[in-house]
């Protein structure tokens, strides 16, 4: 006895009588309202950026101090900081911090890397003076207790043992070193055995020399008077102040087109690709072009790179190409994660939409497609006040601002595809590219030597 | 804040409107009532793998259109499944509000489901469980680990991210069957929120969505079962971690029908874990030194995002040196003080200022905004939850909190060790 099923087929499902319908067209786009915002730089030497978006009773804090050093145990030291800076002031200790922040619904984080030292936190608005006071506090006054400093360069080094099993840590430090050599910026985490060596005199030591108000930028943004921010911000850290100027990363050396290096990572079922080039910065006249190429090659999910790679082969969940910001210099990065047996083939048609970029270039409809997307992206991340604050966080380390970010859109609207057409021949050439493949060296080697380019253990 | 607007069109799709003009941008989400506690056995992964084939093009959208359409709008877009309902979602500039409608419309009318873009996807599928959980450490940890050990049926127990063999039997004839029995426009709830004109938005919801066809809702079937009786214990190997952890998980009050109770131990994971001043990050991390990381919580992916029965996990790594017991003692240690003693008002005062905040952060965001908004509805029948969270959660009292910590008994819950293969070895 058959049973009539309670379903349609997948035919019948993917059709209706009426047929295929047309796509409506856009409507008409309304402008975002203007930023109010006030950008001046306070006696300290602070760059104060505050922004009002009051969109929500909250407000978002970004604070960035450049934070470059040789000195081989400067990561180390960096990073015992970082963990520590907010655990205790002659005024507070750690509780005592977190009780006076979690009351004004308010957080403070810290994070530290080659280039600069953040503190990001928001709170309510009501509470942002208590923000300000806790964060003047660490700043001018942070002690380091010894026993705090002694239990969280315990923490690292667990946590520096799990960060480095994680393969994206393991491609992130190797692609650095093909990129970089030794230069201060690979040292993007410390060894454990160096962080078991710092001291809390030395952690008081770098606080006294590098954390420093000239130089550093405070960006605020928020339901907030930006008028009348700027002088609470003065009160609060008028007292940490230093002639001296904080320590920006050693420039950078251009990236080198090269080989791509395997590295082995026995046992793994997945390999990462990365690879990178060098590119320009925001301030760079051919940015906004090369933005646009770099979207049409892997620059968002309707790109050239993930259609073939995801959608066409399954080769990858995801394949990404973007730039990083790095000081005055920039880079495009490009990654995929892909099963073992498919590797050098992903590999293989990455090249391949490399050298297409250039010699099938950016069409009117691809250009067009990535302006609108350029576009709408940027409007949608900044409509939110952590959006807003990120975004101009990272303006601001390079000396832009507000006006980088309004006058962005326009210049998105004014790049002509040619001048796309020119971006993507002079940076996408898979000669400028170097990079790394993290894999099984017994499952991959066979592909990548047949391939080529590759350098084999 | 937060005007609401709801109605239901004729073939059963509810639907919720959420105009905000602050920013000339505008998010559609439409949820299904439908998650991976619906697979059937033998199809672990199924929901997941069928949301991922709901990009692949409907009867107006060749494969790739739907990404291309919405991008090239200027917009971003995705989509989740959860245990009890699967989301898709775009955030775009305001002007392409009705061609986020006439996307969602179409692929909830006719999708196309072939047989090359389900092999195509189950090969995605499978890269993103290598990514996240199969060559990474502590990958599914707990959420696909912790589940196994505390529940019993198959529904509460299964990985929702599914077994590549099961993932590789789907085929055509199951994905219409699910699409059929699920993917009802009344199984449905559409939210619409931001840059908007309401009149204007209804016209458009009922141009696109007004012809999809009724089709029945599907019984929503009860995944109750009994807590366990005993502590249940279990073990998963981990390749790649090089430290132990380990996941502890209770039952929890039905988050619907007991939700005074649900938000009582909602504050009380805040208690216990948020923040350096938080008693389980105080007496663990930084006293005793027992553990690196500790973290508790409602809900393995977050709270309000599933039904009866959910989860209350308290997860930790820690150094080999440290036993799996000492971590247990200390925890129910701290636990039967609060069930002693409840908390001071200080301490509550302190979590719900933070959920107050964290709550203006997500409606901050269109995209957090109208997904919960969406999720809400469909959970609660009641979008405008969302708005009187602050003061439900300022309700709650510190004698609520020392119950809740009483409820998490060391004779009904589940420990689930996490083992660094290396371990294993030496032992």
């Amino acid at each position: 006895m058959t049973v009539a099923k309670s379903y349609r087929s997948a035919e019948e499902i993917g059709r209706t009588t009426l047929g295929p319908r047309p796509v409506p067209e856009l409507g008409e786009q309304r402008p975002a309202a203007d930023l109010a915002s006030v950008d001046t730089v306070l006696p300290n030497g602070l760059r104060v950026l505050a922004v009002r978006h009051a969109s929500v009773p909250t407000v978002e804090l970004r604070l960035r101090i450049p934070f470059g050093g040789t000195d081989p145990l400067h990561s180390a030291r960096a990073e015992v900081l970082a963990e520590t800076l907010l655990t205790g002031t002659t005024r507070r200790d750690r509780v005592a911090i977190d009780t006076e922040l979690a009351l004004i619904g308010g957080e403070l984080g810290t994070a530290v890397d080659p280039e600069r030292l953040s503190v990001s936190g928001s709170s309510l608005a009501e509470g942002l003076p208590t923000l300000l006071d806790v964060l003047a506090d660490v700043l001018i006054d942070a002690t380091y207790p010894d026993n705090e400093v002694a239990r969280e360069r315990e923490r690292l080094a667990e946590r520096i043992a799990v960060a480095r099993t994680q393969p994206r840590v393991i491609a992130r430090e190797a692609l650095q070193r093909r990129r970089y050599g030794d230069h201060p910026v690979v040292r993007e985490m410390p060894e454990a055995e160096d962080v078991a060596t710092v001291d809390p005199d030395a952690v008081r030591a770098l606080h006294a020399a590098a954390v420093l108000p000239r130089g550093s930028v405070l960006v605020l943004v928020g339901d907030l008077d930006p008028e009348k921010v700027v002088d609470d911000v003065v009160a609060a850290v008028g007292g940490w102040s230093s002639e001296k100027e904080t320590t920006p990363l050693q420039p950078l050396p251009d990236v080198q087109g090269g080989d791509v290096l395997l590295v082995p990572r026995a046992g793994a079922v997945q390999s990462q690709i990365r690879l990178s080039a060098q590119a320009v910065p925001r301030t760079d006249e051919r940015y906004a072009a090369l933005q646009l190429a770099n979207l049409v090659f892997g620059g968002y999910f309707s790109s050239r790179l993930v259609e073939n790679i995801r959608e066409d082969k399954g080769y990858t969940y995801g394949a990404h190409s973007g730039f990083e910001f790095t000081g005055e210099t920039a880079t495009l990065d490009i990654d995929a994660d892909t099963a073992s047996e498919v590797t050098a083939a992903a590999l293989m048609e990455t090249r391949y939409e490399l050298t297409r970029l250039r010699v099938v270039p950016p069409s009117e409809e691809e250009v067009a497609a990535v302006r609108q997307y350029a576009v709408g992206s940027l409007l949608i991340s900044t409509s939110s006040q952590t959006g807003l604050a990120s975004q101009l966080a990272a303006l601001t380390g390079v000396g832009l601002g507000v006006d980088w970010l309004t006058g962005h859109p326009q210049r998105l609207q004014q790049v002509t595809t040619e001048q796309v057409v020119a971006a993507a021949r002079e940076f996408f050439a898979p000669e400028r590219f170097t990079g790394v493949v993290v894999g099984d060296p017994d499952a991959l080697t066979d592909g990548l030597a047949a391939l080529g380019g590759v350098v084999l253990p | 804040m937060g005007q609401i607007e709801k109605f239901t069109i004729d073939n059963g799709l509810r639907v919720v409107l959420a105009p905000d003009r602050a920013a000339p941008v505008v998010a559609v989400s439409v949820h299904y009532d439908v998650g991976f506690r619906s697979e059937p056995e033998g199809r672990t992964g199924f929901a997941h793998l069928f949301e991922h084939l709901m990009f692949q093009g409907s009867e107006s959208l060749e494969k790739l259109a739907h990404f291309r359409h919405v991008q090239g709008s200027g917009g971003i877009f995705n989509g989740s499944t959860h245990p009890d309902y699967t989301d898709y979602y775009e955030v775009l500039p305001s002007a392409a509000l009705e061609r986020a409608l006439f996307l969602e419309a179409d692929r909830m009318r006719a999708p196309k489901l072939t047989a090359e873009n389900l092999a195509n996807q189950i090969d995605v599928v499978k890269e993103e469980i290598r990514l996240n959980v199969l060559n990474r450490p502590y990958g599914g940890f707990p959420w696909i680990w912790l589940p196994p050990v505390l529940y019993e049926t198959f529904p509460n127990a299964h990985n929702g991210y599914g077994d590549f063999v099961d993932l590789e039997q789907a085929t055509l004839d199951d994905c219409a069957e699910f699409f059929d029995t699920y993917y009802a426009p009344s199984n449905a709830v559409l939210t619409v929120a931001g840059d908007f004109e309401v009149s204007h938005a209804k016209d458009l919801v009922v141009k696109h969505f007004g012809d999809v066809p009724a089709r029945p809702r599907p019984e929503r079937p009860s995944f109750a079962e009994p807590r366990p009786e005993t502590e249940k214990r279990g073990t998963h190997v981990d390749n790649h971690a090089p430290l132990p952890a380990l996941a502890i998980g209770y039952r929890m009050p039905d988050p619907i029908g007991e939700l005074d109770a649900y938000l009582a131990h909602l504050v009380l994971a805040g208690v216990l874990t948020d923040g350096d001043g938080s008693r389980l990050e105080q007496r663990l991390v930084h006293k005793d030194g027992l553990v690196t990381d500790i973290s508790a919580g409602a809900g393995l992916f977050g709270p309000f995002e599933a039904r009866d029965p959910d989860t209350f996990s308290i997860t930790a790594i820690h150094p080999a040196e440290v036993t799996d017991r000492q971590v247990l003692d200390a925890v129910d240690d701290e636990l039967e003080k609060l069930a002693a003693t409840p908390p001071t008002a200080e301490e509550l005062a302190k979590v719900t200022a933070r959920w107050k905040a964290n709550l203006h952060g997500e409606h901050d965001k269109l995209m957090s905004r109208t997904l919960a908004l969406g999720s809400l509805e469909l959970l609660y029948g009641d979008a405008g939850l969302m708005y009187e969270l602050p003061e439900k959660f300022g309700a709650v009292t510190p004698e609520d909190v020392s119950a809740a910590a009483k409820a998490l008994r060391p004779d009904s819950r589940a420990v689930l060790l996490v083992q660094p293969r290396t371990q294993q070895e030496d032992q």
